[in-house]
């Protein structure tokens, strides 16, 4: 869990959607589901819904996902969730219930709108923000910041582990990924 | 107008190895009549019943999964009905008791009391759409709803009930969610 983990530290400062839609794939994730956020836009939801290794099922509010993820769960299926983080925002009550108190793994991929991804998000001048880390650090969901290529290394193992152990976990984009 | 426990007693006879998600006053009712560990209870947050529910059905499209929710959830959550529409699981039966009230949060009223459920369902692309008033015709019918090609949804217009008793810890019992799970493997 990297709670708190906030620095910004990482060289070179670029992300590529391939990358982590690489990390996706290994985690042997199927399902994608997802409301459009405009920092994964272009790098990650465009390529995913053009790549026929992927279900990709577009909902009409982040929530729904929530559940939705839950049912596949208990069939053994692997889904991501790719919202903004306004989305998050909207959904906490089906996160409290669904994937902190049953203890369901729930993986969230959470743009972080307007942000400035040379700034650490819990500092953010963006209230919205910065106020995304501190709430998933009091709800004890683990979440990891994915500002850079050196951060999908992340992905993979705390998908895996969130299956395996059966709880959340939140990876926060701090940039939009390039397509690539 | 019908009964809820008495819609949910002549459902009971044609369900065999089904999913059944169900919540709240649907949920009391219906592990009464039924009780079986393919019975999935934890929705987690109101209104989440129909897209646990598309979540099954997409995860063993092998199955039939039935969601029993009330009218208030599906007022929490009613871009389900668009979703699970566009995403057509053949293999999805979506039942709304619609009996125009929060019952489970004190009885008051929704706030349309006669929103076509069934309208809405139809406009946002359901293969099949049923309003039911009444026992005779829901006996009549519920086989050829349960077993034609969905999602099938149909409200079934139903009187406030008696007062019933939430027993929410054993409804959510983490247990239930186990047996659910292995019931579910059990039959791949």
């Amino acid at each position: 869990m990297e709670m708190g983990a906030t620095t910004v530290d990482a060289t070179p400062r670029e992300l590529h959607g391939g990358g982590i839609i690489a990390a996706i794939k290994a985690s042997g994730v199927e399902y994608i589901l997802s409301v459009p956020d405009i920092v994964t836009s272009a790098g990650l939801l465009r390529p995913i819904a053009d790549d026929k290794e992927f279900r990709l099922i577009r909902v009409c509010k982040e929530d729904e996902c929530i559940g939705i993820a839950s049912g596949l769960s208990y069939c053994d299926k692997r889904a991501l969730i790719l919202i903004q983080h306004t989305g998050l925002l909207d959904s906490l009550n089906a996160i409290r219930g669904v994937a902190v108190e049953y203890k369901q793994p729930i993986c969230m991929m959470v743009g972080l709108l307007a942000h400035d991804p040379e700034t650490a998000p819990r500092a953010s001048p963006r209230y919205g923000v910065r106020i995304v880390e501190p709430i998933l650090d009091d709800m004890g969901i683990a979440h990891h910041l994915i500002n850079v290529d050196a951060d999908v290394a992340k992905i993979q193992p705390a998908i895996e582990r969130a299956y395996r152990e059966s709880h959340p976990v939140a990876f926060l984009i701090g940039r939009s990924p390039k397509a690539s | 107008m019908m009964k809820r426990d008495e819609c949910f007693r002549i459902l009971a006879r044609h369900i065999t190895d089904e999913a059944v998600v169900a919540t709240y006053s649907s949920a009391v009712d219906w592990v009464e009549i039924s009780p079986r560990p393919l019975n999935y209870l934890s929705i987690g947050a109101m209104g989440l019943d129909s897209s646990h529910g598309l979540g099954l059905a997409l995860g063993r499209p092998d199955r039939r999964v039935v969601v029993l929710q009330g009218d208030g959830s599906l007022l929490m959550n009613l871009g389900s009905l668009v979703t699970i529409a566009a995403v057509a699981p053949k293999n999805l039966v979506h039942l709304v008791a619609h009996n125009e009230t929060y019952e489970a949060n004190g009885g008051h009223p929704i706030p349309n009391r006669k929103v076509d459920f069934a309208g809405l369902a139809r406009a946002a692309g359901y293969a099949a759409c049923y309003d039911f008033f009444d026992l005779g015709s829901f006996t009549q019918q519920i086989a050829h709803v349960l077993e034609q090609d969905g999602p099938v949804f149909a409200t079934l217009h139903i009187e406030p009930s008696k007062s019933l008793q939430y027993d929410y810890p054993s409804l959510y019992d983490p247990a239930k969610r186990v047996a659910f799970k292995a019931a579910l493997q059990a039959g791949k």
